[in-house]
């Protein structure tokens, strides 16, 4: 039993430290600022973080498989300017949605066949579409767009009350079911494997017959979608759309990835820790929030650090772990 | 379609016939045939460039053959790409495994055809089944760690795990798969080879240790300059009568150079050039005494892996020692580096001439300046008509073939190349050169070229330490022979070389 815990402890090593860092800067947060405590706050982490969590659940697979993706901050830009324009023009809320969905997966489906067919490196191939979408949205419009159309206003103002008298908005939710929905499919699924085979290894995976092209194109595929979907999200939050947006976010993403335990290098990672990873960020604005009194770009900072010892104990655990 | 002089026997599992393969510059395979018997552990041995990995990759679908045709049992195949041998049931096991090491053991054996309960991965039944497999190898270990945390011993029966589980592999292909390994996973790994042998499976098993083919193999195919010297049964073969099938001989013209090298004899220099006391690396070569002298050529025999190679290594500072020292024109080496080596006059041209030695995408000039400008310091710039005179002087002396000094070396030859290599160290007028394998894989006419070459560079007053893998052309240009066997110098031979006495000093006496 002790030696079962004990293996247990070590595969899991780098998720329970993420989960461990949480609580003890959560409950050092609700130290110093009571306010903290307050179980709504504990949910407005949800609220705030939705679209970053859903982006960096899109990422956390694509870095699974040794890729990165750049391009998810610019997706939201956008996916809330196209999906205002359209929402201008009188078009349905439920054609908008599946469009601004299916133009994500298009989008992050065309870097995943660039990136394998023609073998050019991820981070160049997802800064063009960082670039590409991003300047799309200011072509669509230079200015911030508002959204009046009433499926979104009820799905933005609308609170599910939970325990407590806390609530949480209906967008909130998707974050955490997409979340669930990756968990299954990568433990449960030959697909999820053969991602992190492809991560690991995509010589030994194409030696072991493992589809590896076409586990490369559902992963930025999916990418893709979430992306859009973190797009909707935040529209519907702001009820507005802006090639502005999101300014720099895909690095949050990446940096509550890397905090959640996924190996830059591929083939480790777990979307549970990516959830951690944000609400880790999430948690270090809202106590700089509550200072009131201290630069916002703090955040930046704390974040930054965290990442880099992060990623330092991550080398030092595999490293470990290769030499037992 | 078929054409074939004799019957192909249904039983056997793989038969190559004719097979030919060449690569620019080099003649890879030539007309080599193989038989592979289900049930049989079929060592397959020869030297470096014998055509041992050719063979390998022509069966696995990695190269295609020029000629030749490959039966699966009975029936003519082509196979198209590793995979696609994989699917027809002829798989490799690499030194280097090519599997996961993040996923799990289970997962690593399994993936792609592992359990599944209503569509999810049945994770139990995975791990169930994983341990029962490797549990008819004889091994008992827990399946569900990461396939990184065990030796290379368990990661190699992994991979044959796989192959069997998933790909219904009747051929395993083992390369090279104990060199790695300590006693303790050499054994796992033949058990395991035993039990396959058992169940019907045809094992293709290359090494380089003799041991080991005499302790599991069943039959012994040999492989020479990519020409079949003969497949034997293991029980009927001699070691020594082994060895000499390897490294070859024949005494045809050998008076040639036998006239040269008396001639030159007269030359050598009675006080060393460079001499060791107890230099040795522990684990790399253990401590040895050896006296180079201006105007002779030693010759160092062995077979791969005897440690040659580290020798070259620690005498030219490639290797730090970590015992005795080495004496250059009676002054005590104090900076083992090759910067120094070449400072105090040493050269060495490496084994492998494609990784460490040749630039490619250069000219033959530019290649040959390469060390005279090092040399020098980049600060003193060889002007280019300087650096043609320097070049076209080296593809005179030396008979290198090539339109200009200007053609690109990949364009050349394997022997050309060679010498392009052999110019760019004279260029820096060394007093010792070092040639680690200097005539591998180019063909017979360049071969003997540059033996006599290096005879003509001991008369100018060099001295040259000779490593081959082919005793034949050892003995043919030392005046003097050294043996290693096990990273041990065994001993030293002077004044008339017997062969029949080196050999068993290579091998190690029965």
């Amino acid at each position: 039993m002790a030696q079962r815990f004990k293996t247990f402890l070590i595969s899991n090593g780098p998720l329970l430290t993420t989960i461990l860092i949480f609580i003890i800067v959560y409950i050092v947060g609700g130290q110093l600022y009571p306010a903290m405590q307050k179980s709504q706050v504990f949910f407005n982490l949800f609220i705030n973080n939705a679209s970053l969590l859903i982006i960096s659940i899109g990422l956390t697979l694509v870095i699974i498989a040794k890729g990165i993706d750049l391009s998810v901050a610019g997706m939201i830009a956008l996916t809330s300017a196209a999906s205002a324009a359209l929402l201008q023009t009188g078009m349905s809320a439920y054609v908008v949605i599946p469009l601004m969905l299916l133009m994500g997966i298009v989008i992050g489906f065309v870097m995943g066949w660039i990136i394998h067919y023609f073998k050019v490196q991820p981070f160049i191939v997802t800064l063009m579409g960082l670039w590409f979408a991003r300047g799309m949205a200011y072509i669509i419009t230079l200015t911030s767009l508002t959204i009046n159309d009433d499926v979104y206003r009820h799905l933005a103002l609308t609170k599910l009350y939970l325990a407590d008298k806390a609530y949480v908005y209906i967008p909130t939710l998707i974050g955490p079911v997409l979340l669930l929905i990756t968990f299954y499919i990568m433990k449960y699924t030959r697909l999820g494997r053969t991602v992190y085979a492809v991560g690991n290894n995509e010589e030994s995976a194409r030696l072991m017959g493992l589809p590896v092209g076409r586990t490369k194109l559902i992963v930025y595929s999916f990418g893709g979608f979430c992306s859009a979907l973190g797009g909707i999200v935040f529209s519907i939050n702001l009820l507005s759309g802006y090639g502005g947006y999101a300014p720099g976010m895909e690095l949050d993403a990446i940096a509550s990835v890397v905090i959640g335990g996924t190996l830059l290098t591929g083939g480790v990672g777990n979307v549970i820790g990516t959830l951690f990873g944000v609400l880790i960020n999430g948690t270090i604005v809202t106590i700089l929030q509550f200072n009131g009194t201290l630069s916002s770009w703090w955040t930046r900072i704390m974040v930054g650090a965290l990442t880099l010892i992060f990623i330092g104990i991550q080398s030092l655990f595999y490293m470990r772990q290769k030499h037992s | 379609m078929l054409e074939t002089n004799k019957p192909i026997n249904q039983n056997d599992l793989v038969v190559m016939e004719g097979i030919y393969k060449s690569f620019p510059g080099v003649q890879a395979l030539e007309n080599v045939n193989f038989t592979l018997k289900p049930g049989e552990i079929h060592a397959l041995v020869g030297e470096n460039g014998a055509g041992k990995s050719t063979l390998i990759k022509v069966m696995t679908g990695v190269e295609r053959q020029d000629q030749g045709t490959v039966f699966l049992e009975g029936k003519e195949v082509f196979i198209k790409s590793p995979l696609h041998a994989q699917t027809m049931g002829i798989s490799t096991v690499y030194q280097e495994v090519n599997l996961c090491d993040y996923l799990t053991v289970a997962e690593n054996i399994l993936l792609g055809r592992e359990p599944r309960k209503a569509g999810r991965i049945d994770w139990k039944g995975m791990f169930q089944r994983a341990e029962q497999v490797l549990r008819e190898m004889d091994i008992e270990i827990d399946v569900t760690q990461p396939l990184g945390s065990y030796s290379t011993a368990i990661q190699q029966v992994t991979a044959i795990a796989r192959a069997l589980e998933v790909s219904n592999a009747r051929v395993i292909i083992l390369d090279e798969p104990t060199s790695s390994l300590d006693a303790h996973g050499t054994e796992q790994i033949f058990r395991v080879m035993e039990k396959l042998k058992k169940s019907g499976a045809g094992i293709i098993f290359i090494t380089h240790f003799i041991d080991q083919v005499y302790s599991v193999s069943d039959r012994i195919t040999v492989l020479r300059n990519g020409k079949l010297v003969g497949t034997f049964e293991t029980a009927t073969l001699t070691r020594m009568e082994l060895i000499a099938k390897m490294i070859g001989r024949s005494l045809a013209d050998y008076d040639d150079m036998t006239a040269i090298k008396l001639e030159t004899r007269k030359n050598i220099k009675e006080e060393a050039l460079l001499s060791t006391d107890d230099l040795g690396l522990s684990g790399a070569i253990e401590p040895f005494d050896i006296e180079l002298h201006a105007g002779e050529v030693v010759g160092v025999a062995g077979l791969l892996g005897s440690g040659r190679t580290e020798m070259a290594k620690l005498i030219f500072g490639i290797d730090q020692p970590d015992s005795g020292v080495i004496t250059m024109e009676g002054q005590q080496v104090e900076e083992h580096s090759p910067l120094n080596a070449i400072e105090l006059g040493v050269a060495l041209c490496p084994e492998d001439r494609k990784a460490e030695g040749i630039a490619d995408e250069l000219t033959v000039r530019e290649n040959i300046i390469l060390a005279l400008q090092a040399h020098q310091g980049w600060f003193k710039y060889l002007s280019p008509p300087k650096q043609y005179e320097i070049a076209e002087k080296y593809i005179q002396l030396l008979n290198i073939t090539t339109p200009s000094a200007d053609q690109p070396v990949k364009n050349l030859s394997g022997g050309n190349q060679q010498k392009v290599i052999l110019a760019r160290w004279l260029a820096t007028n060394p007093k010792l050169l070092i040639l680690d394998e200097p005539t591998r894989g180019i063909d017979v006419g360049a071969k003997a070229e540059i033996q006599k070459l290096v005879l003509l560079l001991a008369e100018e007053g060099k001295s040259c330490l000779f490593i081959s893998s082919e005793l034949d052309e050892v003995l043919r240009t030392s005046h003097r022979i050294v043996v290693m066997r096990d990273k041990k110098k065994i001993t030293e031979y002077t004044g008339e070389l017997r062969e029949g006495e080196i050999m068993k000093a290579i091998g190690g006496s029965e």
